[in-house]
């Protein structure tokens, strides 16, 4: 088995497909690789990709029903491949000698990773999390309580990490341990910010998960397929599978199902609402000016015998031209960083836990440098970031106490007087 | 060059220093060579040496340095060491002399700058982090392999740049707006700025990010990928400490002269303690810390955190928050913290005092939590340093300072202190949505239709309310 792993597993050098593996992509690999170990393993290579075409399509429909289930289950899927992707890289550069004398170093890195969990899930669901609870009084005086000083309890759990940190160091095993220390930082910042902006990405609309997600996964499929028909000049010396007309090809794939993509899935209400808080049932919402068709007259190059003159078009397609364009020119990189690194640590793979993949963090490398970017994406330049009058009542009455809504009340009227004279 | 070290006109934080040809004689690194290139094979020749070193964990007082420290440092050793004291003692006494002269010069220029101003006190702030960022750059680096990889400390600095972007543009997003709200271009340009900031910094990130991947050389895929990791963790280190402390310099000095001065009194009085009454070790990563010199000092702090806080506290120049960038005096309604109350003495001290009452500024109940941080677990963050060193055998973190070893030799407790202080002051003081601050908001971010909208909205609300009391 752990030969037709190395020469099928894709993981190592060519591209992280999130899902939606196709079953193409182990004949691609025999393919690229020298001509003459293809029939040698064949016979191995059909079951390999049966193995692995049946993970995908489980991965798939797993992913749909989440998706259909709701923004709470997306979340609770991100997190619990959070905590996988996060058990693959703890486990990874650890050695099994040094680890015996030191007891406690796994519940150290789950306790970071605990508090970092605190940190990032609390800042972003905070204020949904005070919107559900408005029901009961009690509980929602706790749960102010716990938004307010959650910085302070935080930074507590942080701090009583690391001095029980210090108060574990043993001689010799400094430089272990130091070593485990730092890495579990990096680990925990890469895994945490990925996930905690698709969440905060999921609770925008579901269409600003669902959209970038795609458009990495067809990113990846198409680099494949331009590759096995056209490849010929390599693109770079790290993943030597890849070529320029993968890439190339990918890209423009990539841009134009962008544009098409996000006509059909702004369709849907269930994708481009907002959610305001935690509950799960149904959404109703009105339509962000984004997601209202306008027509678009054809620009006047375009030849004669094309059909239509004009075509509906969502705003926000313009929007995922953007998507698509970092998408295949940028979110590869992600790739190429994971290759490097495993070359470098001289692993083959993450881990095993798909069966055909590798494991979690294979699949999720591009994913990362995509989600980051969605994020940053949709905070500066859709969101609005300016003040609207019922964020601002909102503020007022949920953080402030009833007198000083009043003194608040008069001195706005004050302010208006004022002004008027 | 030699004679720099002793008679440095210029107070060695203000300005650059020339690190490279500081040959420290000081005989506490009797075997050790502290030029910057052999730190990484700095391995400890002999027990002894380490012991005499100042700047291992005993000592990270951040600007005043006494003149007893030596003298503490070499009575605390244990026993068996005690026969190699006679020898280094002629040469201790001048190490103790350079020492002492450069941390009356720290001292010195640290007050002046304090008296100069918040924009100054960030100017030192960043200066500081700027010279810590390049010591640690430099710490793991081998120089070996930085010959076949040209651009790679380039990176760094792309890096650190970045970061510096990223941190100071948060923290100061809004002084810049109230500074430049005269000039209508300059003020749309940027509010631009600030509003795409998070765009701009991520493409900087992203272009490093590329570069980084660009240039990985076959064989030193390793040696790479370590640096990076490093850097991002200096980058957090350095960065997040600093930028807290110039958010708290924002606040009001006083926040950042409070914990400051906390620590370096926290370790002066660890020092006295443990030189006239240490016997029982506390940790095995710093051999020459006592037990009694942490408790003598935990208690020392404590109570002059409270004297500090009052005495610090009269001075608007250091409570009054800055709101923009300028650099004038400022004046302010000191806030309910710093207004002296009122408590009569309790009877068992009356008789003994001139003073009926005693003023309290409410601040100083905060100064309390403070000193008791800065005395029980500002000093962890002395161990990880040492505990950092001797994993990967270094004798100090840079020589930029004589007498002292490095900057981040200095700033290893200020860090802790200076996130917790932060952490404390926005939890526990600043009021994160006052009746100012919505104000605030509101004048600025709504329009006119829009305020008298949110008012009408308001008086409704505020209706209901009042009618559903009663």
């Amino acid at each position: 088995m752990e030969e037709e792993n190395v020469t099928s597993s894709p993981s190592t050098q060519v591209p992280r497909i999130r899902h939606r593996r196709r079953s193409n992509e182990a004949v691609v690999d025999g393919d690229r690789v020298n001509a003459s170990p293809l029939l040698v393993n064949d016979r191995n290579k059909y079951k390999s990709f049966m193995v692995r075409t049946y993970s995908t399509l489980w991965m798939i429909g797993g992913f749909v029903l989440v998706v259909y289930m709701g923004h709470l289950y997306i979340t609770a899927m991100v997190v619990v491949i959070q905590i996988f992707m996060a058990k693959e890289l703890f486990n990874l550069l650890r050695k099994a000698p040094e680890d015996k004398c030191l007891p406690y170093i796994k519940q150290l890195n789950w306790h970071f990773f605990f508090t970092a969990m605190l940190f990032v899930y609390g800042r972003i669901l905070s204020q949904r999390l005070a919107n559900t609870m408005t029901a009961d009084q009690f509980f929602y005086r706790l749960v102010s309580g716990l938004i307010k000083y959650h910085m302070a309890i935080c930074y507590s759990l942080y701090i009583i990490g690391f001095m029980w940190f210090i108060l574990t160091l043993k001689k010799k095993m400094y430089k272990y341990q130091f070593g485990q220390y730092a890495w579990t930082h990096m680990i925990l910042i890469v895994v945490f910010t990925q996930s905690s902006f698709t969440v905060a990405n999921i609770f925008e609309g579901i269409f600003w998960f669902l959209l970038p997600a795609s458009l990495i996964i067809i990113n990846d499929i198409f680099a494949y397929i331009f590759g096995f028909f056209f490849g010929r000049t390599p693109l770079i010396k790290l993943s030597p599978k890849k070529t320029w007309e993968g890439f190339i090809g990918a890209s423009v794939t990539t841009i134009i199902s962008a544009f098409v993509l996000a006509n059909i899935l702004g369709r849907f209400p269930w994708l481009t609402c907002p959610r305001e808080d935690l509950s799960t049932g149904w959404l109703q919402c009105d339509a962000d000016p984004l997601f209202k068709p306008e027509p678009f007259a054809l620009p006047s190059w375009i030849p004669e015998w094309f059909p239509w003159k004009e075509m509906t078009i969502l705003p926000v397609q313009w929007h995922a031209l953007c998507h698509g364009l970092f998408a295949s020119i940028i979110a590869p990189f992600g790739g190429f960083f994971a290759s490097g690194f495993k070359r470098a640590f001289k692993i083959k793979d993450f881990g095993d836990s798909i069966p055909g993949h590798g494991g979690i963090t294979d699949r999720m490398d591009c994913q990362m440098v995509m989600a980051v970017f969605a994020y940053i994406y949709l905070q500066s330049f859709i969101v609005s970031q300016s003040v609207s009058v019922d964020k601002i009542l909102d503020q007022i009455l949920t953080n402030l106490t009833f007198e000083e809504q009043q003194a608040l009340f008069m001195k706005l009227g004050q302010m208006m007087k004022d002004k008027l004279q | 060059m030699a004679m720099e070290k002793d008679l440095n006109p210029h107070s060695p934080r203000i300005r650059k220093l020339r690190e490279n040809s500081h040959p420290n004689t000081s005989t506490s690194r009797m075997c050790n060579n502290n030029q910057r290139d052999n730190h990484y094979q700095n391995i400890l020749n002999s027990p002894r040496d380490y012991n005499y070193a100042p700047s291992s964990p005993t000592a990270r007082t951040r600007h005043r340095r006494r003149s007893s420290e030596n003298l503490s440092e070499v009575s605390r050793s244990n026993v068996s060491r005690v026969s190699n004291l006679l020898l280094g003692d002629k040469n201790k006494y001048k190490s103790m002399w350079i020492r002492t002269c450069s941390s009356l010069w720290m001292l010195g220029g640290v007050m002046f700058i304090i008296y100069m101003g918040h924009l100054y006190i960030w100017a030192m702030v960043v200066a500081i982090q700027i010279f810590m960022a390049r010591e640690l750059f430099f710490l793991l680096r081998r120089v070996h392999e930085e010959r076949r990889l040209p651009g790679f400390r380039l990176l760094n600095w792309h890096f650190f740049f970045t970061a510096m972007l990223f941190v100071y543009g948060r923290m100061l997003q809004q002084q810049l707006v109230n500074t430049v709200s005269s000039d209508r271009f300059i003020y749309k340009l940027v509010s631009g700025l600030i509003k795409y900031q998070m765009v701009i910094w991520y493409f900087l990130y992203i272009a490093g990010f590329i570069w980084f991947i660009l240039t990985l050389k076959k064989k030193m895929y390793r040696y790479q990928f370590g640096q990076y990791a490093w850097t991002h963790m200096i980058l957090i280190v350095v960065l997040a400490q600093s930028s807290f402390i110039v958010a708290n310099i924002f606040e009001g000095i006083f926040w950042f002269l409070l914990p400051a001065a906390l620590i370096a009194m926290n370790d002066v009085a660890a020092y006295f303690f443990g030189f006239y009454f240490g016997k029982t070790p506390l940790i095995k990563l710093s051999p020459k810390k006592t037990w009694e010199g942490f408790i003598g000092a935990s208690v020392a702090t404590i109570i002059s955190a409270f004297f500090f806080a009052n005495v610090l506290g009269q001075f608007q120049w250091l409570t009054c928050p800055r709101k923009d960038l300028s650099t004038g005096w400022l004046h302010c309604d000191p806030g309910p913290l710093f207004r002296p109350e009122y408590y009569p003495l309790p009877f068992w001290i009356a008789p003994f005092s001139p003073w009926k009452e005693i003023s309290i500024l409410p601040v100083q109940w905060h100064a309390f939590s403070l000193g008791l941080f800065a005395s029980a677990i500002a000093p962890f963050g002395g161990f990880f340093a040492s505990g950092f060193k001797r994993a990967f055998k270094i004798k100090d973190f840079g020589d930029s300072i004589p007498g002292h070893g490095g900057f981040t030799d200095r700033m290893d407790c200020q860090n802790v202190m200076a996130f917790f202080a932060y952490i404390y002051i926005h939890s526990f003081i600043v009021n994160q949505y006052s009746v100012e601050m919505i104000l605030d908001q509101i004048s600025r971010g709504l329009g006119d239709e829009e305020q008298k909208m949110l008012y009408v909205k308001l008086g409704d609300i505020l209706q209901h309310k009042l009618q559903g009391r009663f």
